[in-house]
């Protein structure tokens, strides 16, 4: 397989289910960590410069302490045994003063300032993957599932919190006290310096086995609490149908193997830490051991002096000491790496539904549309509608009609663009959907399903969610309209009650009413209701009937309903069958022909009359003339 | 700190693993200090004196030394990753089965988003802080006791001196803890909050496309986003200004030791070695102290952590099964003076709620919009408990029945259905995972919903948020087949139908009464034709049933029922379809007529 299909094959989030991918493959997903980090730290790039500078500032002061006390040693006390006064030695007390200041001074600085960025990038990440989210199409957001949005957002953005704040520090301090030891271990002593960093090959090639295998390790934990993630959010919203039915065993049990493979997946890794830890510790120790023998025989043929000596092993529990630390944060350092590989695979993801890039303005959208030999199937192929040419002039009510699975609710997504066509075009008053920026698109259509949503927050709140900026007296209003005022001023706090989670404070027909309201509220040109009005009673629904002349004034409305009262509004209505439209007319003329809407009509007639079957008035077009 | 003193018994399964892990550490903090100690001997002995011969033991002792101490750690590590690692997965597994538990006035209550937080950032910091700063903090805390009385062993009054530098860091570490452990439960709390807006925007991102309104959610998770960052900068502010004084402390006392051991060795009451390896055992010293105060930081986070576990698993169900069963259900359901208020709300919902359903007896339940149908029938399987009265199944007050038991007998189709991710059999049989394949063949008749068979894999196809997508009616024609495959003694059947088209929905209700003539049903209904399902209707008004009685009966005399049911869109009695009163010879209507004649319909009990 080519680089380049390879390269195409780990774009975005495929990668994420796979525990080792190629070397290749995991190139790439380096590469595009990295390329994000980078940006992210790119607005900080001088501030990272002055950090720089004062850490090695502050590593220089802290370094140069035990030098200072081996100075002082060697220097200081011969002159002051000799009885020469104790001036050098003074000096050097004041010099070690002066270096724990400048130690405590920087590193307070730095303390600051790197938590200051650390805080700012997780800030910028939470910020840009939030947004991401919010801008991927639907049909990624129904393959991805929420419960790993929420595993993204929640659970990879601590591990690289968990990074900034305690492992960014220490691998820089360790690097910069390495490096820095390393040149004083060489300035003090060539031979025995370079005794002392003899094992260091050694040392890199073990961390680089140590990190090679845990970044497959921390790949694995990333996805395993991923999928305990989902699994808890899924059981956790379906808590009552889960008692109601005694689940809690079966999900015990579930729960528990998704656990369990958590635990396992970080025992890899913690056992890896396990072997690399001591391992560092061992050739340290080894060093240490070999620079007392050979250091002992030096200083015994008087080639170094004691305070050399001193220095020496003092520099490399220096030396080794920051590579405890490093293994101690490297299980940060890959599980934040980790994280940040899945990270930027979803900001790799582009939407489907994609923005134009040059987008048609919409003055008063007025809400003709337009389908134009469209055609739509689901990812599998199956077609589902065929091939579809269709006008709706502007303020034109229609009604789509027909059993499940006929093509209604593509229809209607068609038009609010949840999907585009596969072939041909959907126009909004002579514009492609696809050339329309998503909030014209949005303020000038708006789809209401039985699924009524409902945030956290008050009845307020989530009518107002239909036009944030809304007076309380234009909410009020549009609950006015729909007929959910009456409901919303009996509850405790009036506008002002919480709904409670995901609106558990509201019954089903309640949270109908405030989406209903919330929609009216947006005000759109084109409304389309997808089964809206499913979950009324018939005084709710017969509230919202009564108020549909004044909510659909003025705009295109698409309706579907497997309750026909909607009918009594439409000016035409569409019987669907299979992806085409096989009866299109006035509701009145349908029923006239004795076709298959005839036919529904009269079933929903007998449906709604509690004296079963029989005897139906086909009086409906006179119905409609009354209220006109 | 009491609630991370109370996950310790989750360390007692590791209790031989833990005393190896103590038992080695301790030995490692030994080796630690004998390395330098022997440094001090060969700089005091082969060197000074100039004899080789000695040295070469010396360096092997620090050799064996060496890799015994890194063996040691080695088996630490390995059995702390056990321990802790078993420790968290026990928590969680116990945190999962008491959610499971809590009631759902708890579930009601708590942002899902506080409960997934726990789950995982909680625990998540009491497993780093069991498995490392736990251990760490008590190693530190020995490294600088032995290392401080070897101090004092070598030269007593720099010893002394050491000491009393740990008299400032004592009392700015206890100033620090108070700050540290309300800024970090304040963060905790946010980033809680934080974790609820991405669960709603992921849950409803159908509304927020819908409407358009990413940038308004978008300015939601902003404000938390920056709420937790301000307090993370409080927090790192804190902990950088404690920190650098711990490494500040250590280094200044090492000079003024330096020149105090300079003129004690003046002086002749220390030696050079001594000094030496006083300044090397001090330098030791540095490390421990200053990451003390990250450890420190860690453990209070740990605290706050465990302090939100503790809310969680110290909140005791109020719905706890008792020890009754019943020998040969029969489903006689009886509401006796039953009342029922939301936890703080002044109204009760329901109120002084009489009803009777005998045994393949059937009553509607009907009501306007918000008036306690659901709750009403969510006491039964106690999804809810009443707050006065009791209800009672086959006469024992179901509160004294075990959960399992009451909550076989009851199966509740719901409105909003709730299909979980796997396959549609076993969503199927959920309340009855040993039901044949025949049983499942006919549930799904009964519910209409051989649209499974044309599934991809047909039951075998994964559906539910992580497998294909189902129309609400689709969902809720499972939901229907779920329950009434559990063959309940008891069947609430909450408005299950309202998604359906008319065909549908006359094919379901021809088929639910057969179902219902072998259960206890009650059946929340918005429309006349799903109240034709029943024997008798119930009228909740006022949040009490109001009337009782048979459908016509209550449509001839209760204006306010009237006013329900009627789908006539001028409400007054006598609309176009007013005039077929007499008009029953219907089949569905007229079959139910004749069976509602040999039924009691006196069931309401005052």
């Amino acid at each position: 397989m080519s680089g380049q299909t390879t390269t195409r094959d780990w774009r975005g989030v495929a990668a994420e289910d796979r525990e080792e991918v190629p070397e290749q493959a995991s190139l790439v997903l380096r590469t595009r960590s990295r390329r994000l980090l980078a940006d992210l730290l790119r607005p900080y790039r001088s501030r990272i410069i002055l950090l720089i500078a004062i850490i090695v500032l502050s590593n220089a002061a802290s370094l140069s302490i035990p030098f200072l006390v081996k100075v002082g040693i060697d220097t200081g006390i011969p002159p002051m045994q000799a009885g020469e006064g104790s001036g050098t030695l003074l000096v050097t007390v004041a010099a070690i003063l002066a270096a724990a200041i400048i130690q405590a001074v920087t590193r307070q600085a730095f303390l600051g300032m790197a938590g200051r960025i650390g805080q700012g990038i997780i800030l910028e990440l939470r910020r840009r993957v939030f947004r991401h989210f919010q801008r991927l199409s639907l049909s990624f957001h129904e393959d991805y599932t929420s419960g790993r949005v929420v595993s993204r957002l929640t659970s990879d953005i601590d591990a690289i919190s968990e990074m900034l704040q305690s492992g960014f520090d220490s691998l820089v301090t360790a690097v910069l006290t390495l490096t820095g030891t390393a040149v004083l271990l060489l300035v003090l002593d060539v031979h025995l310096g370079l005794v002392a960093l003899l094992p260091l090959p050694v040392l890199l090639l073990f961390t680089r086995w140590f990190r090679r295998q845990s970044s497959i390790a921390y790949r694995r934990t990333r996805e395993t609490v991923a999928l305990m993630i989902v699994h808890f959010v899924e059981s956790m919203t379906g808590v009552r149908a889960v008692q109601a039915f005694r689940a809690e065993p079966r999900n015990q049990e579930i729960f528990s193997r998704l656990n369990a493979d958590y635990r396992d997946a970080n025992l890899r890794s913690m056992r890896l830490v396990a072997i690399f830890m001591p391992g560092v510790k061992l050739i340290g120790n080894v060093t240490i051991a070999a620079v007392l023998f050979y250091g002992g025989w030096l200083a015994i043929g008087g080639e170094v002096t004691v305070g050399v000596l001193a220095a020496f092993l003092l520099y490399l529990r220096q030396f080794y000491e920051p590579m405890q630390e490093i293994s101690q944060f490297y299980n940060t350092f890959q599980s934040a790496g980790a994280a940040l590989e899945k990270l930027s695979g979803v900001l790799e993801e582009r939407p489907a539904v994609a923005e134009p890039r040059d987008p048609v303005p919409l003055e008063r959208p007025r809400g003709r549309l337009r389908f134009e030999e469209v055609e739509f199937s689901y990812l599998d192929g199956t077609p589902v509608l065929p091939r579809m040419d269709l006008t709706i002039p502007a303020g034109q009510v229609v009604a789509l009609v027909g059993a499940t699975g006929a093509g209604k609710t593509t229809l209607a997504k068609l038009v609010a663009r949840f999907y585009d066509p596969v072939a041909g075009r959907v126009l909004l008053d002579g514009v492609d959907l696809r050339d329309l920026a998503e909030d014209t698109l949005r303020q000038a259509v708006v789809l209401v399903t039985q699924e009524n949503f409902l945030f956290t927050g008050s009845v307020a709140d989530n009518i107002r969610f239909g036009r944030p900026g809304a007076t309380m007296d234009e909410v009020a209003e549009a609950a006015g309209a729909v007929g959910a005022h009456g409901f919303v001023s009996a509850l405790p706090e009036g506008y002002d009650t919480q709904v409670g989670k995901q609106g558990g404070r509201l019954s089903a027909g309640q949270r109908q009413l405030v989406a209903f309201a919330r929609a009216f509220l947006a005000d759109p040109a084109v409304l389309i209701l997808d089964e809206a009005t499913s979950s009324l009673d018939v005084p709710g629904e017969r509230l919202v009937q009564r108020a549909m002349r004044t909510i659909l004034a003025g705009r295109t409305a698409l309706i579907i309903a497997h309750r026909l009262s909607t009918v009594e509004v439409a000016d035409r209505v569409l019987v669907m069958e299979g992806g085409r439209v096989v009866e299109d007319g006035p509701p009145e003329q349908l029923i006239a022909r004795a076709g298959r809407f005839a036919g529904l009509h009269r079933a929903w007639l007998d449906s709604i009359s509690d004296h079963g079957p029989g005897g139906v008035p086909d009086e409906v077009p006179g119905d409609r003339g009354t209220r006109g | 700190m009491r609630s991370l003193w109370r996950m310790k018994s989750y360390l007692r399964p590791f209790a031989t693993r833990m005393t190896v892990i103590w038992v080695t550490s301790f030995a490692g903090i030994g080796i630690a200090i004998a390395i330098p100690l022997v440094s001090g001997a060969i700089v005091d002995g082969p060197v000074a004196r100039g004899d080789t011969g000695a040295l070469l033991p010396l360096a092997l002792l620090a050799l064996a030394l060496g890799v015994v101490e890194a063996l040691l750690v080695l088996i630490r590590r390995w059995l702390l990753a056990d321990a802790v690692l078993g420790v968290e997965t026990a928590i969680r597994d116990d945190l999962y089965r008491h959610l499971q538990r809590l009631p759902m006035s708890f579930h009601g209550a708590w942002q899902s988003g506080q409960l997934l937080s726990r789950v995982t950032t909680d625990l998540s910091v009491i497993r780093r802080f069991l498995g490392f700063g736990m251990l760490f903090l008590v190693l530190i805390t020995v490294q600088i006791t032995v290392v401080t009385v070897l101090l004092f062993q070598l030269y007593w009054p720099l010893g002394l001196l050491v000491t009393a530098s740990a008299v400032p860091i004592v009392i700015t570490s206890l100033r620090f803890e108070r700050g540290y452990i309300a800024i970090s439960r304040q963060v905790q709390d946010e980033q809680g909050d934080l974790a609820t807006v991405v669960e709603e925007s992921a849950g409803g991102i159908r509304t927020i496309k819908a409407f358009g309104r990413g940038g308004h959610v978008f300015g939601a998770f902003d404000d938390g986003a920056r709420k937790v960052y301000r307090s993370s900068m409080e927090k790192v502010g804190l902990s950088a200004r404690f920190f650098t004084f711990l490494e500040v402390v250590p280094n200044i006392t090492l000079a003024i030791v330096l020149l105090l051991g300079a003129l004690a060795v003046g002086s002749q009451s220390l030696s050079l070695g001594d000094l030496v390896a006083f300044t090397t055992l001090m330098l030791q010293l540095v490390w421990p102290i200053s990451s003390l105060g990250y450890i420190l930081a860690m453990g209070q986070e740990a605290m706050t952590a465990a302090d939100r576990v503790a809310e969680v698993l110290g909140t005791e169900p109020d719905i706890v099964g008792g020890p009754g069963t019943v020998e040969r259900p029969r489903g006689h359901l009886r509401f006796e003076g039953v009342e029922f208020r939301f936890p703080g709300a002044a109204e009760p919902v329901l109120r002084d709620v009489w009803l009777e359903v005998r045994p393949g007896e059937t009553v509607a339940v009907v009501g306007a919009t918000g008036s306690g149908k659901t709750t009403l029938t969510s006491l039964v399987p106690r999804l809810h408990d009443v707050t006065a009265g009791r209800v009672t199944i086959d006469g024992h007050d179901v509160r004294e029945l075990s959960l399992p038991v009451l909550r076989s007998m009851v199966a509740t189709a719901f409105e909003e259905p709730t299909l979980f991710s796997m396959s549609v059999r076993e969503n199927l049989t959920l309340g009855r995972p040993e039901a044949t394949d025949e049983e499942i063949e006919a549930a799904i008749e009964v519910a209409q919903a051989g649209f499974v068979h044309r599934l991809p894999w047909g039951l075998q196809t994964r559906i539910g948020e992580q497998g294909m997508s189902l129309s609400g009616g689709q969902r809720q024609r499972l939901a229907l087949a779920r329950a009434v495959l559990s063959r309940p003694n008891v069947l609430v059947l909450d408005d299950t139908l309202s998604a359906l088209d008319v065909e549908t929905e006359a094919l379901v209700e021809e088929a639910l009464r057969h179902v219902l003539r072998e259960a206890t049903g009650i059946v929340v209904a918005h429309r006349a034709s799903t109240v034709l399902l029943a024997d008798r209707v119930a009228l909740l008004l006022d949040g009490t049933i109001a009337h009782v009685g048979r459908h016509h009966e209550l449509m001839a005399t209760v204006p306010e029922y009237r006013a329900l049911l009627s789908a006539d869109l001028d409400d007054g009695p006598g609309g176009p379809h007013g005039g077929f009163g007499g008009d029953l010879g219907g089949d569905l209507g007229g079959d139910l007529d004749d069976g509602l004649d040999d039924l009691d319909s006196e069931g309401v009990l005052r």
